[in-house]
């Protein structure tokens, strides 16, 4: 690899630390993310020559502080008024920050980071973008092409999301505990977000990298707080399921089903990760959402053909998540692993019930479909399944629904065949 | 003489690799490998699961405490390590157990899985 690669890789990742530092410094982000941009130019110049410092984002907090404090001296003496009092007050947070800059505050620092990009205010369209702006540090146009729109839209909607936060209080006190777990919560919630951006795409497209961005940030939200068995879930469900990527999609860009994977093509050490951290979470005995996704999907990773799969206990975990989190969504979930232990009739019986909820939901139609199919009810099944198509996110997702369609109108065209016969 | 080699990095830097990156390193690093194999000279090869992945076993008082994340004491230094095929980590902090009583007083072990493993090295 380059140096500068090196220094490429150097740079993002210190990104998160040095950013949320000059923001606790600066209380502005546009001020504490253009003093971040300087510190990177001088670090592109000078690591080259004399080589990296041994701590690279201490070295950009200092660097880009100093230069964040000269940009404002000069701003100031542009404007009419002497500025006397903007510069020693400069200097009174000089002293204070040089002792911080060692301590564990910069955990604090990173989680405010990430948490002023969860602002309730804020709708996902913006959390994420923004997210992926100030804590990722993709570029704007990395994160337009992400999201399919024009680079000019998507700067437009990132100002919009840094002016509204601008307006709204970020808090700049140390949190609290119940605070701290608030946030954190608040935050993994929104890097499952960016993973899931991301999971919905294709394989290829930029889009798909989204999901090694939300791993990303949440080993960083790991490292931060190692004791966390919910964040140690997050991690490990994003993990377990990226890992399956390589076989999620056919040469055509077409969905390949759980049970149709080629699992010699999943992501192992992935896995390893995934399966380690879940472990090292359900130690703790304090169960919970994330914990309990990853718990499932630990258990497709496990694996090693699709028959080996312990469904009753995929059973039980989703009960247990339908306890904590009840959605419509899960039950469905569940209704596969249902239908797996206790056969169709008991998962459809379970599904029916969510017909109303989940009225436009492609993945009710599509599983209600496969259900009766499985019961040879071709007809219902058809419809079903016309259902699902008109209902699908994706031209990818519409041509796998029509798959089974024409694998069923064949069946019955062949059993019809049949029938004329007197077979 | 036998010599362990422990390698550092900062992990952040590492883990932002792209897998194109990676298997370059990785690559240069079996051409590395394969050369001392041939010679025999090559033990095992391991390279271990990020820090966050690890859990360490303090030692002192009557019931060694499991804390999560790698051992960040910097009082004390790594003396050795051991390889050990585990079902889970309950059973690798089982095994940390039995040796903290075997060998008491203070010091840590820190339990991190092993990502890839390869008994003597890679490369052709």
């Amino acid at each position: 690899m380059t140096d500068l690669a090196w220094i490429d890789a150097a740079l993002s990742s210190a990104r998160p630390q040095a950013v949320g530092a000059l923001l606790r410094y600066f209380r502005d982000l546009d001020t504490a993310e253009e003093a971040f941009q300087e510190a990177c130019l001088r670090a592109l110049r000078n690591w080259p020559q004399n080589g990296p410092p041994r701590d690279p984002a201490a070295w950009l907090i200092m660097v880009g502080r100093n230069a964040g404090i000269d940009q404002a001296r000069r701003r100031t003496r542009q404007q009419a008024l002497p500025p006397e009092e903007t510069i020693s007050d400069l200097d009174d947070v000089e002293t204070p920050l040089a002792d911080r800059l060692d301590n564990a505050d910069y955990r604090d620092d990173v989680l405010r980071l990430l948490f002023i990009c969860c602002h309730p205010d804020l709708p996902a369209t913006q959390q994420i973008p923004l997210a992926l702006r100030i804590v990722s540090g993709l570029t704007v146009r990395q994160i337009a092409r992400a999201f399919l729109v024009k680079e000019a839209a998507m700067e437009q909607r990132i100002t919009r999301a840094k002016n509204r936060i601008a307006a709204a209080d970020t808090p700049f006190e140390t949190p609290g505990p119940v605070e701290r777990a608030e946030r954190i919560g608040v935050v993994a919630a929104m890097i499952y977000l960016v993973f899931n951006e991301g999971y919905s795409a294709g394989p290829d497209s930029d889009r798909g990298q989204l999901c090694a961005e939300a791993i990303r940030l949440g080993r960083l939200l790991l490292r931060l707080f190692q004791t966390e068995p919910e964040i140690m879930g997050l991690a490990a469900l994003m993990l377990l399921q990226h890992a399956r990527s390589p076989a999620r999609f056919d040469a055509n860009g077409e969905v390949i089903l759980l049970d149709d994977q080629d699992r010699s093509l999943w992501n192992a050490s992935m896995i390893a990760e995934g399966l380690a951290l879940i472990d090292k979470a359900m130690r703790h005995r304090q169960p919970g959402p994330y914990q309990a996704q990853a718990a499932i999907a630990a258990l497709h990773a496990r694996a090693a053909r699709p028959e080996d799969t312990d469904w009753a206990q995929i059973d039980l975990l989703y009960s247990a998540l339908e306890q904590m989190q009840p959605s419509p969504v899960v039950t469905l979930n569940r209704a596969v692993a249902v239908s797996k232990v206790r056969g169709p009739q008991a998962a459809l019986d379970m599904i029916e019930p969510l017909a109303g909820r989940l009225a436009g939901y492609f993945h009710f139609f599509g599983l209600k479909g496969a259900l009766l199919q499985q019961m040879g009810r071709s007809k219902e099944a058809a419809d079903a399944f016309g259902h699902a198509i008109a209902l699908a996110n994706t031209p990818a997702e519409a041509a796998h629904i029509r798959q089974h369609l024409d694998r069923l109108l064949k069946d019955s065209a062949a059993d019809a065949e049949r029938r004329a016969a007197g077979c | 003489m036998l010599y362990a080699i422990l390698c550092y990095n900062s992990e952040d830097v590492v883990g932002a690799w792209t897998k194109e990156e990676d298997e370059e390193v990785m690559a240069r690093l079996a051409v590395v490998q394969g050369r001392l194999r041939e010679q025999g000279r090559l033990g095992p090869v391991a390279r271990l699961l990020p820090t966050t992945a690890a859990t360490t076993l303090r030692k002192g008082g009557d019931e060694p405490l499991v804390i999560d994340g790698p051992f960040a004491e910097t009082k004390e230094q790594l003396l050795g390590f051991y390889i050990v095929d585990c079902a889970d980590l309950d059973a690798a902090l089982d095994v940390a157990r039995d040796l903290a009583a075997a060998n008491p007083g203070t010091g840590s072990y820190e339990i991190r899985p092993v990502g890839a493993f390869f008994p003597a090295g890679r490369g052709a």
